[in-house]
This record gives structure tokens, C-alpha cells and sequence, in this order.
């Protein structure tokens, strides 16, 4: 056996009887929750009452011995799932392995069949099959349709037809249909971003860069700082500028200017790539926070 | 007629939606098309999720290596695409209990919101967290102060670093007093301190450069949607040989 095999094989047998510890000992990875009960009314005027269920509320660990209180077992069977799974994906860490690439096959699976299901419930029945079946929409799933939708809108036969054409570049001789609606599509976003584009961040960001460069406070002084502040600010602007301008030669007086204009840019780039690690570092210690908190039950 | 038509469609769909910014009489148009763009927006997830199943059953029938991985994805797929169609384990609406589908699909309890729960949203959360070694791992072996821009850009990110976090505090909280430096009214000597300094860093030294690189977007996609629209761009018709 080679030594690191031997090394991480008793790192995992420790970690191992680490978590049974901690599960039979300590009873942590356990979620609690408590039935509350739940009266449902048919949407039928004149009908009675139709159905009673329990939901379950999950309750803090400090309660479980109260009555009522017992272990969710699909909750906590998802928790340990989830703690498994975050593992197996930290272990790539340690390399590339099959733990983790079963994970991943999983979390492919999963996320393409998450957004399929969100499409289908979010848009193609509210949206689609609302506008062109509202009655039947409204009996069979409860969409909550005003008045003056209740008739069929049959201008939504287009998407439609649009969708099934969308569909046909599966299909390896209809191919050349799906162009037509990726080129709504791609129309539809060309239109929509040319002007949020241009109102929202070329006319915005320059009306926001047209500031004074000496500011008086209400009492008539001089406030310098701010007077500071917006200098920088339209220098940096305009000498920014001058860098992605390409169609002079950065010689001479432009080529201090845009040299002023990287060095702007390059504290962009600085503070930018320290809020990206700060992101991920907060994220990794949500994980941390999961694993050591939530499952183990280790205070932190 | 196989390239005409889609620059056709492209064309009055991009204008129309141009048009309602400037003519009100446009806007329900506008709206109608968001619409049907959304709409289409749907099925290309399903259109994703039918090259999903494509890519993987050729997989599997080819028996490349790693199938059986691809057997993994096909069956995690079906097992969310079931229990979130059919909204397995969610109840009625409390205000429709005679409807069994009225339910939201997402309801705490039921088995689509486990699967987001325990195993969509620690994967993804896990994914992205994964980067912080690999960024942190690429910063140490890539940053070096060469030359001036890379110094900078090396101090810059230090100082915001330390400043958002409590280090900054910790390193400069106690000795730099809060007492204006001798000749500045407005300037204190606790506006040096990390945290202060990394505030002042994103508010005025920050945006000059993020504005400039907005613009340089904004006018970027302005002239891409333009040559889309007057179809000088088209490649994304694809080659004719595709069709």
C-alpha cells in the first residue's frame, strides 16, 4: 500500500468513528420536527370542508424532548445526504475520483431536470396553457385568472407552434426549422438589451460622471474632500476612456493619460478580485458552517 | 428561404421591441413578445433537457468510458423530472383541497423540495465554494509585484482583503486615532484604518474603472444587437451545411 493511501485511509477511518461518535453519543445529524395539523377548504362555494392533512414544522434542537416533538426521518435522512454530498465533492480536492465524479453525475442530472420542472410549472402552464386553455387551467391546476382572461387568447398558437419548432433540433432533418425561433429569440434580445443598455448604463453611468469638480457646502465652504472625490472620479472616467479609445496612437499626452487609465484599472481589477475570493470564502464557510453546525452538532 | 426567413423574424422582432421605448402605441406589442419570449425561454430548457438525454443515451449505447456515470445522470434526472411533474408529496391548495394538483410545486415537505434541499442546493452551494481553493491556490502562484500595474493591483486587493474582514479592524483599529491630521480639517487619522481605507477604495477609486467598463459594454452590445438586427452579424444561423 502506498503511504499516502495508508495516510488517507486512517484520516477516513478516523473521520469515520469521529461522525458514529458523534451520531450515537452526541445524537447529532437529527432533525426535529412537530405535526401541524391542517384544514383545507374546497374551492366549490356550498361544499363542505373536502380535506385534513399534517404538515411538518421543523423545531430547534433545545425543544426535542417537549411533547409532540419527534425525528423528521426524511429530513434528517436529507441531511445526511447533503452532508455526504458536500464531502464527496470537497474530495476532489484530494483528486479527481469516482466519489466525486458520481456526485457530479448526479448534480447534473438533477439541475437539468430542476430547471426543466421549474419551466414546465412556472411558465408553459401559467403562460402558455392559461392563455390558450384559461377554463381548464383554472379547474385542473387553480391558476387565479381575472375575469377578462377567461377566454382563450389563440395569438399564444404561436410560441407554441415556435416551442415545437424549437424542439425539432433534436430531430437531425427538421434542424433547420428551430432557426426560426432562435432568431425571435435572438432578436427579442438584441431589442430588449440595445436600449436597457444604452438608457440604463451608457447614458446613466455618463449623467452620474457629469458632477462638479469644485463642491460648496450649504454654508457656502469649500468641501474639499468631496471637491477631491469627484475629480478623481471624471479623471479616472475620462482617462479610462482614453485606454479603450484605439483609434489614436497612445503616444505623447494620450499615452500618459491612458497609462493614468490603466493604473484606474488595475485597482478595478484589484478590488474586484478580492470581493470574487471574499464570495467564495463566505460561501465555503456556509458549507463549513453546514457540516460542523448543522450536521454535527458542533457548536462554532 | 432557409436564412431569409429567420433574419426576417429577428429583424421586426428586435425593432418592435426597439420601437415601444419611443412609441407608446407599441407597448402592449412589446409586452406580448416578452411574453412569448419567455414562453420559449421554457421550452429551451426542455429542449436542453432533451440534449441531456440525447448526449447520454449515445453515451450509454457506445459504451464510452464513464457510461455508467451517464446512467447516474439519466437516472437522477428522471427521478426529479417525475416527483416535480407530478408534484409527488405535495398537497392540494388550501383553498382547492378538491383539486390534487393545485398544490405549488415547490412546497416545503414534498419530494421536488427535498431534492432542492438536500442535494441541488448543497451541491451548487459546494461547487462554487470548491473555487475558493483553486482562486486562492492561482492568486499565490500569479500575483507577483513586477512591475507598476501589477503592484497596484496586488496592493489594492490586499487592502480590500484585510478591510472587509476583521482583520482590517484588528490591524489597524487601535493605533491609528480618530483626531484630524494637522493642517486637514476633514482628514483623520482613522481614515487610514483598513476598513475606512477599503470603503474609500470601492467608492472613489473603483468606479472610474467599473464605469468606464460598463460604457465600453453598453456601447459593445449596442452596435452587436445592431448588426444582428440589420443582419450583418448572422452567424448565429449557423453554417448552411448545418441546416
Amino acid at each position: 500500500m502506498k503511504q499516502s493511501t495508508l495516510i488517507w485511509t486512517i484520516l477516513m477511518v478516523a473521520g469515520g468513528g469521529f461522525l458514529l461518535f458523534q451520531t450515537i453519543d452526541k445524537k447529532s445529524g437529527r432533525v426535529y420536527v412537530r405535526d401541524v395539523p391542517v384544514e383545507a377548504k374546497s374551492s366549490v362555494e356550498g361544499a363542505e370542508q373536502a380535506v385534513e392533512w399534517t404538515k411538518t414544522q421543523v423545531v430547534p434542537e433545545a425543544e426535542k424532548d417537549q411533547p409532540g416533538v419527534k425525528v423528521g426521518l426524511s429530513r434528517t435522512i436529507g441531511l445526511w445526504v447533503a452532508a455526504l454530498c458536500t464531502l464527496a465533492i470537497f474530495s476532489f480536492l484530494y483528486g479527481d475520483n469516482p466519489i466525486y465524479k458520481f456526485t457530479e453525475s448526479v448534480f447534473v442530472g438533477v439541475s437539468a431536470g430542476y430547471a426543466m420542472v421549474v419551466a414546465f410549472w412556472s411558465e408553459i402552464i401559467p403562460n402558455l396553457f392559461g392563455k390558450l386553455f384559461p377554463i381548464q387551467a383554472r379547474d385542473i391546476f387553480f391558476l387565479e385568472l381575472n375575469e377578462g382572461e377567461m377566454t382563450a387568447n389563440l395569438w399564444y398558437l404561436i410560441p407554441l407552434a415556435m416551442s415545437v419548432l424549437l424542439l425539432l433540433r433534436l430531430s437531425p432533418k427538421g434542424s433547420w426549422l428551430a432557426r426560426w425561433p432562435l432568431a425571435f429569440f435572438i432578436g427579442a434580445t438584441a431589442g430588449i438589451r440595445l436600449i436597457s443598455y444604452l438608457e440604463a448604463d451608457f447614458v446613466g453611468q455618463l449623467q452620474n460622471t457629469i458632477m462638479p469638480f469644485v463642491v460648496f457646502g450649504a454654508d457656502g465652504n469649500w468641501q474639499i474632500v468631496e471637491s477631491l472625490k469627484n475629480t478623481i472620479i471624471i479623471v479616472g472616467v475620462v482617462s479610462c476612456m482614453v485606454y479603450f479609445f484605439f483609434s489614436i496612437e497612445h503616444e505623447g499626452f494620450v499615452n500618459y493619460v491612458s497609462r493614468l487609465g490603466v493604473w484606474f484599472l488595475m485597482v478595478t481589477f484589484g478590488a474586484s478580485f478580492a470581493y470574487t475570493v471574499m464570495g467564495r470564502i463566505a460561501l465555503l464557510s456556509g458549507r463549513l458552517d453546514f457540516l460542523f453546525h448543522n450536521w454535527l452538532g458542533i457548536g462554532l | 428561404m432557409k436564412r431569409t426567413i429567420p433574419l426576417l423574424i429577428s429583424a421586426v422582432t428586435g425593432f418592435v421591441l426597439i420601437g415601444t421605448a419611443f412609441i407608446p402605441k407599441f407597448v402592449d406589442w412589446g409586452n406580448t413578445a416578452m411574453a412569448w419570449f419567455n414562453i420559449l425561454a421554457a421550452f429551451a430548457f426542455i429542449l436542453g433537457g432533451g440534449n441531456l438525454l440525447k448526449m447520454q443515451l449515445q453515451k450509454i449505447s457506445a459504451q464510452q468510458p464513464g457510461w455508467g456515470y451517464a446512467a447516474v445522470t439519466l437516472i437522477a434526472f428522471f427521478i426529479t423530472l417525475f416527483v416535480g411533474l407530478f408534484k409527488v408529496g405535495v398537497h392540494p391548495n388550501i383553498n382547492a383541497a378538491e383539486l390534487p394538483w393545485s398544490g405549488d410545486f415547490l412546497e416545503e415537505g414534498s419530494a421536488f423540495w427535498w431534492l432542492f434541499e438536500y442535494i441541488f442546493y448543497p451541491l451548487s452551494a459546494t461547487m462554487f465554494a470548491l473555487l475558493a481553493f483553486y482562486i486562492s491556490s492561482a492568486a499565490f502562484r500569479a500575483f507577483r509585484a513586477k512591475n507598476t500595474e501589477a503592484t497596484i493591483l496586488l496592493v489594492i486587493a490586499v487592502i480590500v482583503l484585510l478591510g472587509r474582514t476583521y482583520a482590517g479592524e484588528w490591524l489597524t483599529g487601535s493605533w491609528l486615532p480618530e483626531e484630524p491630521i494637522m493642517g486637514f480639517k476633514e482628514v483623520y487619522y482613522s481614515d487610514f484604518r483598513l476598513p475606512h481605507l477599503s470603503q474609500i477604495i470601492m467608492d472613489v477609486f473603483t468606479t472610474p474603472g467599473m464605469r468606464a467598463i460598463t460604457i465600453g459594454i453598453a456601447l459593445g452590445v449596442a452596435s452587436t444587437s445592431l448588426k444582428v438586427l440589420l443582419g450583418v452579424d448572422r452567424s448565429y444561423l449557423g453554417s448552411d451545411q448545418e441546416a
